[in-house]
């Protein structure tokens, strides 16, 4: 069933659509990713421009972090005080990095800046992770119990001053490296074009030690956040939001995002981070291919744009 | 190369005059206006018409050619092409296409030169090789050689994309005066004016030109939707943040278990 995009153009098949947001949806529900890096690429790939294709993911983003969160947040499994920091660096972040993008526009260097920070952000990201979580399992396997957060075993973050509680995450930390991510995040993400989940996750994780079972929430409360501003903001300046699209991803992704969260909850946390960083060092090596294989076609053509 | 332009102006304007005695068209299409509707997926609209000829006017040698050469609304386009950097592939060089056909159709009885000369088939651009496609160089505005890598790759895009077409039997007579073809308009056709020109041709010369032209447009909700995001794009954003809230909700009440 073909069914015709009014912004984007084009029409397309309603199950193809519907089935792509099933299946990203309930990876992000899985893994409190949004999805961008994901959908984004997949929307291009069957035909969308790639303009349409990151205003319109935004609303995606926003109706399945949304769904997922609320679950999260009747399992209490959201920091909420966690989620406001890291937003408050994460605007922060976000203006610096809509004018690096300005900046590396007017020079010409804005394709090759965002395929090379893709393929080293996910293969790096991913391969520290694959690499944690497999040592993980092994240790338990060996039956050994080593606890992701050993108590007293505090890094230089935990010396840090202006500490708060974050009661949820049974923390007790400085604001200042929680700040910081949400910077980088929100830096990363204007860049990108992504919610900047996969980067999050194991940031909250691994540099805050902060338990496997909140940082999911929180990290959907974040996406939530940024993805309901990034629709309106791309509705208000590039009028490239294409609401039949919109809904049609919404409907699959919010399905998804409640099985993706219920199937997360079932695995064991070492096994959810070791597909999480497989996912990512996949899509990460797909970014890489596409750099470095020679294109069957050389030429791309594409409307002639001013604006950013 | 402004020469140039301006000389081919000048014979386009000589060649378009057509003879006293011309041949008329009379032609007509399936429909005038073209409706993207929610289930569109594409349309072939059929032309159709016939040549008057004064029977006094003595009678022509061969038999009459036709070329039908269809023009959408015009687009400036950016071609890239890629090149190796360091190992990795990177968008390097570009040109800037200005002003050319977002959509551009050419059909004819037969090839081209087979009844047209070659100052003739420049004169009139007669299909897509020799149809004018102008470039952004530097300050100037001009088009290229036809052998250009960067023309070339931009027909064998829009050709891809089934935007641009040529048949060189696409145009058939079924008797000698009367005459039908078949315009493919794909699904992803934009939105606007499409100027319809017939070219008729008899013993190698311009004996008779028409023109018509018809719509391509967006009707109820898909253009309300575009209307709305186009000018009221705050609220047409809010409008679709909530959706996607409510959809949220609704699929959490929906598959709540607890």
């Amino acid at each position: 069933m073909e069914i015709y995009l009014p912004i984007a153009d084009l029409p397309v098949n309603v199950f193809l659509i519907l089935g792509m947001g099933l299946a990203v949806g309930f990876i992000s529900g899985m893994f409190g990713v949004g999805g961008g890096f994901l959908m984004t690429p997949l929307l291009i790939f069957i035909g969308i421009s790639p303009a349409v294709s990151v205003a319109t993911v935004t609303s995606h983003m926003a109706a399945s972090s949304f769904s997922g969160a609320l679950s999260y947040w009747r399992r209490r499994a959201i920091d909420f005080s966690l989620a406001l920091v890291l937003l408050v660096g994460g605007v922060g972040g976000t203006v610096l990095g809509v004018w690096l993008f300005a900046l590396l526009r007017r020079i010409g260097q804005l394709d090759i800046t965002i395929g090379l920070s893709y393929v080293v952000l996910l293969c790096a990201v991913g391969a520290l992770m694959v690499w944690e979580s497999v040592h993980a399992i092994l240790r338990k396997r060996a039956g050994h119990v080593a606890p992701l957060r050993r108590p007293g075993s505090h890094n230089w973050i935990h010396g840090l001053p202006l500490k708060l509680r974050f009661k949820q995450s049974r923390l007790y930390i400085s604001a200042i490296p929680v700040f910081a991510i949400g910077v980088f995040i929100g830096f990363i993400g204007a860049i990108l074009g992504v919610g900047g989940g996969f980067l999050l996750v194991p940031m909250l994780i691994y540099l805050l030690r902060v338990p496997t079972s909140v940082v999911i929430g929180t990290s959907m409360v974040l996406t939530l956040m940024t993805m309901a501003a990034a629709t309106v903001l791309h509705a208000a300046t590039n009028h490239l939001v294409d609401i039949v699209l919109a809904l049609l991803l919404m409907v699959g992704g919010v399905v998804g995002a409640q099985f993706g969260a219920r199937a997360g909850q079932k695995l064991a946390a070492e096994r959810l981070r070791l597909l999480l960083g497989l996912l990512v060092v996949a899509v990460g090596l797909r970014f890489a291919f596409d750099l470095v294989w020679t294109p069957t076609e050389l030429y791309s053509i594409r409307a002639m744009e001013d604006g950013p | 190369m402004t020469r140039t332009l301006v000389l081919v102006a000048a014979l386009m304007a000589m060649l378009t005059a057509t003879p006293a005695s011309a041949e008329r068209i009379v032609s007509s299409l399936t429909t005038h206006q073209v409706f993207v509707t929610s289930n569109f997926v594409g349309l072939d609209l059929v032309l159709f018409g016939s040549v008057e000829r004064d029977p006094a006017d003595p009678p022509r040698n061969g038999p009459y050619d036709l070329v039908v050469t269809v023009t959408g609304p015009k687009e400036s386009l950016v071609t890239r092409r890629k090149q190796r950097v360091l190992g990795v592939w990177v968008n390097v060089e570009s040109r800037d296409f200005i002003g050319v056909p977002s959509y551009l159709a050419v059909m004819s009885t037969r090839p081209f030169d087979a009844f047209a000369g070659q100052d003739l088939r420049r004169g009139l651009q007669l299909g897509l090789e020799r149809t004018v496609l102008t470039q952004r160089i530097g300050a100037d505005f001009a088009d290229v050689v036809r052998d250009d890598p960067f023309r070339k790759a931009f027909l064998r895009l829009k050709e891809q994309r089934k935007l641009y077409v040529e048949n060189t039997s696409g145009v058939t007579f079924l008797t000698p005066t009367l005459f039908r073809t078949t315009l493919p308009l794909p699904a992803t056709v934009p939105i606007g004016t499409y100027d319809v020109d017939l070219k008729l041709f008899a013993d190698g010369k311009l004996v008779g030109r028409s023109s018509s032209a018809f719509e391509v447009a967006k009707v109820g909700f898909e253009q309300f939707v575009v209307t709305s995001a186009q000018s009221h794009g705050i609220w047409y954003g809010l409008a679709t943040l909530s959706f996607a809230l409510l959809t949220g909700w609704g699929a959490s009440i929906v598959f709540r278990r607890d």
